[in-house]
């Protein structure tokens, strides 16, 4: 299968007062073209600065320190701006859990659409009014030709978030990074968005990087599912799996978490303990402090991903041992 | 079973008209005074039983706060009345509401917000207990303390410590110890876990759940994880637009919905493993609370919506299986 972006030992930290917080350690990742990728994890273990990483838009004092980002053959972790708006423009849009990030409160939606359009495309002011017609279409705004007039504020938060995807098709772009895309919304309309994601993602045979915390959401959505836990991939492999047979101590103890897998009881499996700070990691598997499994070993060295059967990656040594 | 809490023909409207300037309009060449009205609870009708787990469920706005908050006297409600345990609650003054204030508790969503930064764990702790127990030593109350630190799995030893030194389930426990502290009898929690991650979240249910048998505690529990709402609540209540639309037992609602908005909300919750795209699709947006929809609240949305859904409120009904719904289509049978 062809390569859609290649991520390679990649390493972003934070260079802070009181210490430097290594928020992604060493992830290595491949999505192909037009393949769906889940990105889950628990807060703070490093899912958006990822997803920022990939295109350049980590907040300071966050840095790439490490690694490669290989994307159409090209090493784009080390671009400059203006190279990486080229890209952020053509090839790769991000999708935010607030709408509110993309879009212009004092512009009608018309105008910002046309914007980006006739900023990357050689068209005509017709032509682009078009192309925004049809996106909206696409995503399933009705009447757009009366809502091109209309300015943020006047959509619901679940319209809006369409109208951003809607700019993201804009330039066809081969990847979309959605960051927690409906995380703010209702059930309901969650479940409309995630319907469009697909259905676009499809159509158009697009990438996706879909981040969220929400395990259900991406076994529905995504074909593959890495497991982030304190900066680094624990488990990797494909979705019904992960889902179904999960490897790693963390990915078995997140599923099993869930109140659909009491099994009739009425006490929830839970994990003891939580993630640990970034700032002071353990020597070495990130999840030793709270895994119930491990060995001597795990205390002092940090385990790599190691291929299981089934298709899928683990970092673990009990998985290794055990496989 | 007997009720604990009975909530009858309930509103609760908030006037944000602003002052009277801002409430002057000029229509048809006339100075007219209007009033803006949020209809956040519309005429609610609900018991909780002493002892169960009363999940709220809808989406967002439809006034699954405001109905535990009115329910909890920090807000009066317009219309109806609040018995608890047979006792008119919802015309009491302050200070004769004083002794429903130990017995009735509440768990915000945001811990941080609702944990005064500037006291200590013990500080936070030990003023609730002395308030309502004046007679209580300085070691009794120490012990308390210690005690309910303890059973929400905080060590006591960090009872020095600030709000801020302690990670988000932390601060979770330490909300739960603080209603807990009182030996209340019911507790309203709106949202207590929706801050935390899904490997913290199972652990402050568990501590729901085991303060619940322990101590026989009665729960109004508001979530949007449906998933968790079924596994933990005993009834369900559907909400939308302020209203009740649907009253059954978990098994009964999860199992077989009957009102549309219930059944489209089901069908919207992402199944592991499952496939995305068969979702029932709503039409529309959720209108909002300042003008409500003639008729049946949902019409709007509904895709069962006839005539008669337009013009006429429908009445909560029983049906055989104890299930209470207000839905024209499913009196007339079509649904
Ligand atoms: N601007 C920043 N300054 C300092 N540290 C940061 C900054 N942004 C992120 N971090 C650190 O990087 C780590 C990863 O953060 P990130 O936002 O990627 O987490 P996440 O997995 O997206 O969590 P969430 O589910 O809460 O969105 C965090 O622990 C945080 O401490
Ligand atoms: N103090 C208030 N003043 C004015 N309007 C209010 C007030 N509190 C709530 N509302 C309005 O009442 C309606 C119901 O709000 P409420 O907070 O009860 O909804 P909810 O179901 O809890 O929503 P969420 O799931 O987002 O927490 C909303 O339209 C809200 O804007
Ligand atoms: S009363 Fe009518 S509009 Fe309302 S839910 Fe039932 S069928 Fe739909
Ligand atoms: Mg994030
Ligand atoms: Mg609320």
């Amino acid at each position: 299968m062809d390569k859609l972006i290649e991520i390679k030992d990649l390493r972003v930290d934070f260079a802070l007062r009181a210490g430097t917080v290594q928020a992604v350690r060493d992830v290595s990742l491949t999505i192909n073209k037009g393949e769906r990728l889940g990105i889950v994890g628990e807060s703070g273990a490093g899912k958006s600065v990822l997803g920022f990483s990939l295109i350049n838009l980590i907040s300071k004092p966050g840095k790439i320190t490490g690694g490669e980002i290989i994307f159409n053959g090209h090493d784009i972790s080390k671009y400059t701006y203006e190279q990486m708006r080229e890209i952020r423009g053509h090839h790769i849009s991000m999708i935010f859990q607030d709408p509110m990030m993309t879009l212009n409160p004092v512009l009608t939606i018309g105008t910002q659409m046309k914007e980006t359009i006739l900023a990357h495309m050689d068209v005509s002011e017709k032509e682009a009014e078009a192309i925004c017609l049809d996106k909206l279409h696409k995503v399933y705004i009705p009447s757009p030709e009366k809502r091109l007039k209309q300015y943020p504020h006047e959509f619901s938060g679940g319209m809006r978030q369409r109208i951003v995807i809607a700019i993201s098709l804009l330039t066809s772009p081969q990847l979309i990074i959605a960051d927690e895309p409906t995380t703010a919304l209702d059930v309901t309309i969650q479940a409309e968005i995630m319907d469009l994601l697909l259905e676009l993602c499809e159509t158009e045979n697009m990438g996706l990087i879909l981040i969220t915390h929400d395990l259900a959401v991406v076994s529905e959505v995504t074909q593959r599912i890495a497991v982030l836990y304190a900066g680094k991939v624990v488990e990797l492999g494909p979705a019904q799996e992960i889902i179904s047979n999960p490897k790693h101590p963390y990915t078995k103890g997140l599923i099993a978490a869930l109140p659909q897998m009491a099994g009739g009881k009425k006490r929830l499996n839970q994990i003891p303990g939580m993630m640990p700070s970034l700032l002071d990691m353990p020597k070495g598997c990130p999840f030793e402090p709270r895994c119930t499994v491990s060995l001597g070993k795990c205390k002092t060295e940090i385990p790599a991903l190691a291929c299981l059967d089934g298709g899928t990656q683990a970092a673990c040594f009990m998985c290794e041992g055990g496989k | 079973m007997t009720a604990i809490l009975e909530i009858r023909d309930v509103d609760k409207h908030f006037d944000i008209s602003g002052s009277f300037i801002d409430q002057l309009r000029i229509s048809h060449g006339k100075l007219n005074r209007k009033k803006t009205v949020v209809k956040a609870v519309n005429n609610i009708t609900l018991d909780v039983q002493a002892g169960e787990t009363l999940a709220v469920v809808g989406e967002s706005g439809c006034g699954k706060s405001t109905l535990a908050r009115t329910v909890m006297r920090l807000y009066r409600p317009n219309k109806g009345e609040i018995l608890y345990k047979g006792e008119r609650i919802d015309n009491l003054s302050s200070a004769k509401m004083r002794p429903y204030r130990t017995r009735m508790q509440m768990v915000f969503q945001d811990p941080y917000a609702s944990l005064n930064p500037r006291m200590t764990v013990r500080q936070i702790l030990e003023e609730p207990v002395r308030f309502h127990n004046p007679g209580l030593s300085r070691a009794e109350v120490h012990d308390k303390v210690a005690e309910v630190m303890t059973q929400v799995g905080v060590d006591p030893a960090w009872a020095t410590n600030y709000p801020h030194e302690f990670s988000g389930g932390q601060r979770q426990r330490i909300s739960i110890a603080r209603a807990l502290v009182v030996d209340p009898e019911f507790i309203a929690a709106d949202e207590p876990i929706a801050a935390l991650d899904v490997s913290i979240q199972a652990q402050i249910l568990n501590l729901l759940m085991d303060a619940q048998e322990e101590r026989g505690l009665t729960y109004l529990f508001i979530s949007h994880d449906l998933s968790v709402v079924e596994h933990i609540s005993n009834r369900v209540a559907v909400m939308y637009l302020g209203c009740v639309c649907e009253l059954a037992t978990a098994k009964e609602l999860f199992s077989n919905p009957k009102h549309p908005y219930t059944q489209a909300l089901l069908s919207a919750i992402p199944k592991l493993g499952g496939e995305a795209g068969n979702h029932i699709r709503l039409s529309g947006d959720v209108p909002t609370p300042i003008n409500l929809p003639t008729g049946c609240v949902f019409h709007g949305r509904c895709p069962h919506a006839d005539e008669r859904c337009m013009r006429e409120i429908p009445m909560q009904r029983t049906l055989d299986n104890g299930t209470i719904v207000a839905c024209h289509g499913v009196e007339e049978g079509r649904i």
